[in-house]
């Protein structure tokens, strides 16, 4: 070490204080986090207290003029029936959906986890893969391949004899989204669930098997629990996902007569904002959203953390 | 997800910003209009396929007034953008605008009145299409480029197969479909689209329905006055009783009804030949195209399905350059022939719609040789219209709606009365003099 690089070391320290240092490599998230995220939400709000007055016509200069309305559409959104119908249809799809996602996402991750399974690197990416497609485009071809005049499976249960089912009918596109979303989620909770396994140590299930416990019972009884924490993040990602539905229907909304566009919350939303010109009634509605999916993942958070993360305070 | 709208708003708001940036360092700084040694820069969204090739003509022929296209999304997604464009502060000079969404932007104060540059280029248009500009007002707020009058396109070789007539009159249509039931019982004559609003309030607009007109400063509006129901009340019983289909137009299934026979017939616009060649490209040689079927005998009426007009920016710093060119790309047979043979659009024009252009049929319905003097004719029977501030509202309750009868087997009449009650409620809520009935 020369002389000079002591000293230009020594100026250095003395311009920038240490303390300063954490704040400049914070910088740049803390810049983001301000910029995409409190920015547009504080927007947001500040767009949901106001409203839009017109005047006569409407047409010509002057006739339009915005204004302050306190909670004016905050109580529209309240009393706003199709809004509350959406959070219902999509309460109903999520109870079916999430459950059966998750179930099917342990059941393959304990499964790819037992010794001396095959295949175990194709299955785990063959499972995984459809997680890589996006929602819209996977919609659409999910759509394509419900409809009875252009679906393949469609067309062997006519030459097989049958008639084809309406997969997109008011009760039967329920199932058809959940397919959907099943068919992309599930692999993405299955690499948590397969991850957060494979990270318990090896030699507990040994003892396990010293003590002439079956796989079986290793996975239900070991597995199961060691992972619990990987379940309930699982379960609070698929639940703020499924409050928030939207690109799966949105696509398949254009091939059926049996689906409102407002038919989830989201689509409401969108629907307020850009066909009905509204931004102010979706800034509201998109607020409440917000609110409702905070209420619910914190809720069921608290409710279950105890047993979760109780062994590690 | 979370901030799904707050996101695409910001994305706009930055596009818009990049957008600004752009426009400023390229357009002088004097706000003055058109000047022999000044060269004006003009900013022009539109859609419209190779507009570029349209826009170069002008541009080689008018140093001093340089139009740039930039080409967007069509419809609806376009006028949002316009919207938040303004909203902004920069809107682009000059902008593609349907017929529908002009009140919209109106509203909003996007459009400028051109009503005193426009007086001498009246007589180049059709009244009906003239009325869409003007908003059934004294203003002026676009000036229309393409239109489309409704006709009947229907498998001239299946009509000959099944031993069918064309249908003259709604009622012959309706008895035609019954037989098509029967001679060929997995196909139906047509299909009822609950996707499609722009396709039934053209329907509506043949039966004489007025969905918006205005009074002084008033809006009266009657969505569902007696034509609109009576044209509801018509594809209600023949959607009810199996006698149509009521599967959504533009679905891979529609495609491939149309292209196997399925669809026998399709109540659309003069541009139907582009839709059919790219979806239905089977059936070349096999359409042949006749007015639409009348509800009165002898009667020669048709409505609009779709059609737009250029409109120029209220906050544009050259309205007169740009009103100038808007004139020139929708009445200069140099631009009209331009749209129509690189644009594929049926000009608005009069004069151009016997143009050379259009002097031979579409590529896909060759064996019809006389398809655009046919065209032109109906063209002259299309019913005016004026469109309200909120047709998006009106249009997106449609798809509900209807959707909601059809699946339902309900009366299509309570669908139309969901519109007109949809339509009267925004427009209450948003502060505008509005009439009822």
């Amino acid at each position: 070490m020369s002389t000079a690089a002591t000293r230009a070391g020594g100026r250095r320290r003395g311009r920038t204080a240490p303390r300063r240092v954490p704040y400049v490599f914070l910088a740049p998230a803390v810049v983001m986090f301000v910029l995409f995220l409190l920015v547009p939400i504080g927007y947001t709000v500040y767009l949901s207290l106001r409203r839009v007055h017109i005047s006569g016509l409407g047409l010509g200069r002057g006739a339009r003029a915005e204004a302050f309305v306190g909670l004016a559409n905050y109580r529209a959104v309240m009393h706003d029936g199709e809004f509350w119908h959406g959070a219902l249809r999509v309460l109903g799809y999520g109870a079916m959906l999430v459950p059966a996602m998750l179930l099917l996402a342990l059941l393959f991750a304990l499964l790819l986890d037992v010794p001396r399974v095959r295949l175990a690197r194709f299955a785990r990416i063959a499972i995984f893969l459809p997680y890589a497609v996006p929602a819209v485009i996977a919609s659409l071809v999910w759509g394509f391949l419900y409809l009875p005049s252009v679906g393949p499976g469609q067309y062997l249960l006519q030459k097989l004899g049958g008639s084809p089912v309406d997969l997109l009918s008011p009760t039967t596109i329920y199932f058809s989204l959940i397919n959907i979303a099943i068919w992309g989620g599930v692999g993405f909770n299955m690499i948590v669930m397969y991850t957060a396994l494979r990270a318990v140590p090896q030699e507990i299930y040994e003892s396990a098997r010293l003590d002439g416990a079956s796989e079986t019972q290793i996975a239900l009884r070991i597995k199961v629990p060691m992972i619990t924490p990987a379940l309930i993040m699982t379960a609070v990602f698929s639940t703020i996902a499924t409050l928030q539905v939207f690109s799966e229907p949105f696509a398949l909304r254009p091939l059926t007569n049996s689906m409102s566009s407002t038919w989830t919350p989201l689509m409401k939303i969108y629907q307020d904002a850009f066909a009905h010109d509204d931004i102010y009634t979706a800034a509201a509605a998109s607020v409440v959203l917000a609110a409702v999916t905070l209420v619910l993942s914190f809720g069921f958070l608290r409710l279950v953390q105890k047993r979760a993360f109780g062994q590690e305070r | 997800m979370k901030i799904h709208t707050t996101a695409k708003l910001l994305a706009a708001a930055l596009g818009v910003s990049l957008l600004a940036a752009g426009c400023s360092s390229s357009s002088p700084s004097s706000s003055s209009t058109a000047n022999s040694n000044q060269k004006v820069e003009l900013s022009f969204w539109t859609w419209v396929p190779n507009i570029d090739k349209v826009v170069a003509l002008w541009n080689t022929a008018h140093p001093n007034i340089h139009v740039t296209a930039s080409k967007q999304a069509q419809g609806d997604e376009e006028v949002t953008k316009v919207l938040t464009a303004a909203k902004a502060g920069n809107p682009p000079d000059l902008f593609q605008a349907e017929y529908q969404a002009l009140p919209t932007l109106v509203s909003n104060d996007v459009a400028a009145d051109i009503k005193k540059q426009t007086t001498a280029v009246k007589s180049h248009f059709a009244d009906g299409v003239w009325q869409q500009v003007t908003l059934g007002t004294d203003a002026v707020y676009g000036l229309p480029q393409d239109s489309g009058p409704m006709m009947l396109y229907y498998r001239s070789d299946l009509f000959t197969r099944y031993g069918l007539a064309v249908p003259k009159t709604w009622d012959e249509f309706a008895a035609l479909a019954k037989t098509v039931r029967q001679k060929a019982p997995k196909s139906y004559l047509t299909t009822f689209s609950s996707a499609d609003p722009g396709w039934f309030a053209g329907l509506t607009e043949q039966a004489g329905s007025a969905w918006w007109s205005v009074n002084g400063s008033t809006w009266k509006v009657n969505v569902n006055d007696a034509a609109t129901k009576k044209v509801a009340d018509y594809w209600g019983n023949l959607v009810n009783t199996g006698v149509i289909d009521k599967q959504p137009m533009y679905t891979p299934a529609w495609n491939k009804a149309l292209n196997d026979g399925t669809l026998l017939a399709w109540p659309s616009a003069v541009w139907g030949p582009g839709v059919l060649a790219g979806n239905a490209a089977d059936t070349k040689g096999k359409w042949t195209m006749a007015p639409l079927p009348q509800w009165t005998a002898g009667e020669n009426k048709t409505g609009n399905w779709g059609g737009s007009s250029t409109a120029i920016a209220a906050k544009s710093k050259h309205i007169d350059a740009a009103v100038q060119f808007a004139t020139w790309l929708n009445t200069d047979p140099q631009a009209t022939s331009g749209l129509v043979t690189q644009g594929g659009l049926y000009p608005a024009d009069r004069d151009a719609q016997s143009g050379p252009a259009l002097a031979s049929p579409p590529e896909f319905f060759a064996q019809q040789t006389d398809f655009y003097q046919l065209a032109k004719q109906i063209a002259d029977t299309a019913a005016g219209v004026t469109w309200g501030p909120n047709v998006n509202v009106t249009y997106a309750t449609y798809k509900d709606a209807f959707g909601k009868v059809i699946t339902s087997k309900g009366a299509f009449t309570s669908a139309v009365d969901t519109m007109q009650q949809a339509t009267v409620d925004d427009m209450k809520k948003n502060g505008f003099t509005v009439a009822t009935g």
